[in-house]
């Protein structure tokens, strides 16, 4: 009865220092490695019958988003829920927050059922910096604003893994709106510490000044895809063209000039996208749909993933990692 | 009467033994200071006097005159549980300040002779140093209408602003100035083109590329520099720059000033100490409007500061609610506090390490902010009134929320330990600060 001795306290992996998963550059090369092999051990877990595992047993996991999300919130969800913890998601609009309540004190109420982990959305950046210290809790940051996403990032860098069977000198062309994106931040830091290779392509007002000493390329130019393995597509928001904006003229110039269609595109390239995509804006329908994309692999990976961050940061080290992902000992 | 306090009994005491050092008079010496009814009535060799009960020993320390902020917000009225007159003036004068300038965006706004003289009144009641009241250049703020200017200099203005707020159009600057010439109060301006800062949350560089916080570019500040100099010359008015942040501002205000201009400008300490590096930690109390910018900028700033470009020191002091500043970064409010740390944060940072000399700060903390604002000038001489700090220079001490009299804690400096510790201080012949150093 395996599963009954993973809860007894003796079992339980030791009390490790209270880490975070803040930003991408929280994390080490090797961090990275360790993470992305978890979560290749995960999926091969998921290609059993009964998915569940009982690894994280009698932890507590709070998911609280305060943006609308589909596939971050429903994978944190689905990701907990494998590894057999309790899971409780907060949709925060419409919660006591719409009434006034602080981050602070929303926080502190989560904190009064002592969660392990809290997964945290929000609009504005610094907000997961804020419930790690008004907690005890683990933060794991799904999206501050326009500062970091880096879940999506380890997701992404996992997709092109699998995809090319390495990570250091890959080739990635990200596209689009940059100085909106959470996920073009995280995904360049991510790129660099694993040493693949970056280029930032969008209109001169949606590329951040100082862009390029982050540690990629920039230009304006959309044939600059041209060497990439990855063409990796943002999503382009029409709040972009709202009177008083003008970062581009309109919503048509811009899919002119770098929308991402299978002429620009040669046949090696594969092309990704963190979703939602808007089909004929910044990407075209038929690359969406072609044998190129990896857009769904990537909700794929999104699951494993993310049930290797969870369990890294509640237990750390590659001792436990072997215990409890060895499938003989957790059947 | 530009300038309000309390009324009360004029202070009698002699400083003994402490280093005197006033720039402006080419004094640097020890010195006993004698101190009769609030004046100064003599200056004598350290140990000439026969000792007497109202004596104050002050070897080992330093004595200067007192400090001058043109730049406070003091929140009364309206928002009396951030600041207060009363607070704000004793949080002024436990940083060393003598007199202070208080900004008119209060709610309601400084902009009829109504709000400006029931703001006196409370400053006669309840003010420890002298305060003065800027008041706005437009109705409300708006920066549509102008106030009426002439009735508010008559009521006390010791200025005009619209501090927080940028004059977006070049006509009512221009109004501004033209009716200035007839008032003789200076203009204050914040200089900001909000179509360029646009939400801006921090210094367009590579850390607000890193970090995704609304970028907040120099030149949305110097464009309205060059635009304000511009009109200035114009019409011959003169004209002060609030809290420059940029080295664009910078020279174009060196430019203008060797050009005959009549232009003054500050500079807070904050934007003299850090750089937009220190936004990477995401602490609320970073946060500041103009923002923090780049090294460069730091270095153009302390040059202009040392050479007289600025001539003033201003601490922008913002008091903010401490549920206001427990925020995520981006929806904190702009504005740090900075009365109590003055003096400390800029000698640890710029005057021991060898980069201004002392006297240079003390100058650009009393009489440049004096001069420009046409307050008395705090002097230590025979026949002035005490307006005197009294410093140790050896003094370390750590900033923590218990110390500040400020009814707000949102310093930049929290937990930081500084050198220079602000012992005693007098304003217009009185005692309004003494550390518990100081035995009454």
């Amino acid at each position: 009865m395996a599963e009954i001795h993973v809860m007894r306290e003796e079992l339980r992996p030791p009390v490790v220092p209270r880490r975070h998963l803040i930003s991408i550059t929280d994390l080490e090369r090797r961090d990275i490695e360790r993470l992305l092999g978890t979560a290749r051990n995960f999926a091969r877990s998921l290609e059993r019958e009964v998915k569940k595992l009982p690894t994280l047993r009698g932890r507590t996991i709070i998911n609280i988003f305060f943006e609308s999300s589909t596939r971050t919130a429903s994978s944190f969800e689905l990701a907990g829920k494998r590894l057999s913890a309790d899971v409780m998601t907060i949709r925060a609009v419409g919660s006591s927050v719409d009434k006034g309540e602080s981050l602070k004190d929303t926080a502190r109420t989560l904190a009064a059922y002592a969660p392990d982990v809290i997964v945290i959305r929000h609009p504005q950046i610094g907000a997961p910096q804020l419930v790690a210290d008004a907690t005890q809790a683990h933060i794991v940051n799904a999206g501050d604003g326009k500062h970091q996403h880096p879940t999506q990032a380890l997701l992404d860098l996992y997709t092109m893994q699998e995809e090319f069977g390495r990570l250091e000198g890959l080739h990635v062309a990200i596209v689009g709106d940059i100085l909106h994106s959470r996920v073009a931040r995280s995904l360049v830091q991510a790129l660099n510490i694993v040493g693949a290779h970056a280029i930032a392509i969008g209109p001169p007002a949606l590329v951040p000044r100082g862009f390029d000493r982050l540690g990629c390329e920039v230009s304006h130019d959309i044939a600059a895809v041209a060497p990439a393995d990855v063409v990796y597509v943002l999503r382009m928001q029409s709040e972009r063209i709202a009177p008083g904006e003008n970062f581009v003229p309109t919503l048509r110039e811009y899919s002119a000039r770098w929308g991402v269609t299978p002429e620009r595109l040669n046949k090696r390239q594969k092309v990704m996208h963190p979703g939602p995509i808007n089909r004929g804006v910044e990407i075209d329908a038929r690359v969406a749909d072609s044998s190129a994309s990896l857009i769904e692999t990537q909700v794929r990976s999104g699951l494993v993933v993310r049930m290797a961050v969870l369990y890294d940061l509640l237990t750390q080290g590659p001792v436990a990692l072997t215990r409890t992902v060895d499938m003989n000992e957790v059947a | 009467m530009t300038l309000h306090a309390a009324a009360g009994k004029k202070d009698d005491l002699v400083i003994r033994g402490a280093r005197v050092v006033d720039p402006r008079e080419g004094i640097d010496g020890e010195l006993d200071v004698v101190i009769s009814n609030g004046v100064i009535s003599a200056l004598e060799p350290t140990g000439s006097g026969e000792a007497t009960r109202r004596d104050v020993d002050a070897s080992g320390l330093l004595l200067a005159p007192a400090f001058v902020d043109p730049h406070v917000h003091l929140r009364t009225p309206g928002r009396e549980d951030e600041e207060t007159i009363a607070s704000g003036t004793a949080a002024a004068a436990a940083g060393g300040y003598c007199q202070i300038l208080a900004m008119p965006n209060t709610d309601p706004v400084v902009d009829s002779a109504a709000v400006l003289g029931a703001l006196i009144e409370y400053a006669e009641q309840e003010a420890v140093i002298p305060v003065g009241f800027m008041a706005a250049i437009s109705k409300g703020l708006s920066g549509e209408e102008l106030t009426e200017m002439g009735a508010l200099a008559d009521a006390g203005a010791a200025a005009f602003t619209d501090d927080g707020k940028p004059v977006v159009s070049a006509g009512l600057a221009r109004r501004a100035l033209q009716y200035a010439t007839l008032t003789g109060k200076r203009i204050a301006l914040h200089c900001e083109d909000p179509t360029l800062s646009h939400y801006g949350q921090m210094h367009e560089g590579v850390v607000s590329a890193e970090l995704g916080l609304g970028p907040y570019p120099s030149v949305a500040e110097s464009v309205e520099v060059g635009r304000d100099l511009a009109l200035a010359a114009y019409e011959s008015s003169p004209i002060h720059l609030m809290h420059l942040s940029a080295r664009e501002s910078v020279e174009l205000l060196r430019k203008a000033r060797l050009d005959g201009i009549e232009a003054s400008a500050e500079v807070t300490p904050h934007h003299l100490c850090l750089t937009d590096e220190a936004v990477r930690s995401l602490d609320s109390n970073l946060k500041m409007n103009p923002p923090l910018r780049s090294e460069d900028d730091r270095k153009a700033l302390i040059e202009a500061l040392r050479e007289g470009t600025i001539s003033c020191v201003a601490t922008d002091h913002a008091p903010h609610a401490r549920q206001e500043k427990d925020v995520p970064f981006e929806a904190a409010p702009f504005g740090v506090i900075g009365l109590e740390t003055a003096f400390a944060a800029l000698y640890s940072e710029l005057v021991e390490p060898g980069v201004i000399p002392l006297e240079i700060l003390l100058e650009r903390m009393s009489a440049g902010p004096a001069r420009v604002f046409g307050l008395p000038v705090p002097k230590i001489a025979i026949g002035e009134p005490a307006n005197i700090v009294l410093i140790d220079l050896a003094a370390n001490w750590r900033v923590e929320e218990s110390r500040f009299r400020s009814l707000s804690q949102n310093s930049w400096l929290l937990g930081v330990t500084l050198t220079g510790e602000v012992v005693m201080t007098l304003a217009d012949g009185r005692v309004a600060h003494r550390s518990e150093r100081v035995p009454a």
